[in-house]
């Protein structure tokens, strides 16, 4: 978790440092890719893992329920924090 | 949204390669995805980095900010106790459990199943903790996936709110590139914060 954001950092630094070569404007495009590729990865260990897939069907539909609820419900809250606290900052 | 579907049909692929057997066991054993991962913060690291408008985007965090983490623990958890209605299997507080997960799917469910089991016993303990398992990787990837689609109809803050305790790794790059890069901080900040929560609350509703 931390060396995640230590590395995170580290390319800030970095980026920081290099920010007038023009190249690295253009970083979006192998973000993407490179999203692409963990999702694939991320889609291997779901498939490959038989705890997984053999529970799916019987589990899955109650996990769904409450992936769903939670997700709702903090976007909801999200909508609200926004539209009350954070809207007029963006007009101004 | 055409990017959303490139996702989701690079996911199902990976699915069922993964499901298959195919593929050796050492890529499926050794953990490529960190490794993929830490590229990918280094790439958003580069990209914050070299942003010119970096200097503005430090200035903007304030107390305020305290209130997006305060969204997300809120709406998870008051919509995980109404789920819980429809849920009849498991209690309020199982299900609450499993919510504040908030998608941090590898530590809820080992915390859930080992918590539950003096009350539930092994099996209906482990049970519990897979649908934790399963419950927070789908809210990841709701929040991967969803990311624009939040945007459009509930604001730029949704996506973060979405992710969780993600916010601040695997659903950062995509919040950066939907919700925008001035709310890269505000997003690793939220990370951090529910992210420490989720042991508290996890281990709270268990005991319950």
């Amino acid at each position: 978790m931390f060396t995640v954001i230590g590395i995170m950092f580290g390319g800030i630094a970095i980026g920081y440092l290099l920010r007038n070569i023009e190249l690295l404007q253009k970083i979006g495009k192998p973000i993407s890719y490179t999203i692409l590729l963990l999702l694939f990865l991320l889609g291997i260990s779901v498939g490959a893992n038989e705890a997984i897939v053999n529970n799916l069907t019987t589990l899955g539909v109650q996990a769904l329920l409450i992936a769903l609820a939670g997700t709702t419900g903090s976007i909801l809250a999200a909508w609200a924090v926004y539209h009350f606290f954070f809207k007029e900052r963006r007009k101004e | 949204m055409k990017g959303s579907l490139i996702v989701v049909a690079f996911f199902a692929f990976g699915c069922l390669l993964g499901w298959s057997g195919y593929l050796p066991d050492i890529i499926i054993k050794n953990d490529i995805t960190v490794y993929v991962l830490y590229l990918l913060m280094f790439q958003v690291g580069l990209s914050i980095g070299s942003d010119k408008k970096l200097k503005d985007i430090l200035c903007s965090i304030s107390p305020k900010l305290l209130l997006v983490p305060l969204a997300t623990i809120v709406g998870t958890l008051t919509a995980s106790a109404l789920i819980s209605l429809v849920i009849t299997q498991w209690s309020v507080f199982d299900c609450l459990a499993v919510g504040s997960g908030f998608a941090y799917y590898s530590l809820s469910s080992i915390l859930i199943t080992e918590l539950k089991e003096a009350s539930l016993g092994v099996q209906l303990a482990t049970e519990l903790g897979t649908i934790a398992l399963i419950a927070n990787i789908i809210r990841e990837i709701i929040a991967l996936l969803g990311a624009p689609l939040f945007v459009k109809y509930f604001g730029r803050l949704s996506p973060i709110c979405a992710g969780g305790a993600t916010t601040m790794d695997t659903t950062l790059p995509i919040i950066t590139r939907y919700s925008g890069k001035d709310l890269v901080f505000v997003s690793i900040f939220h990370g951090i914060i529910v992210d420490f929560t989720v042991p508290f609350f996890v281990s709270f509703f268990c005991s319950l």
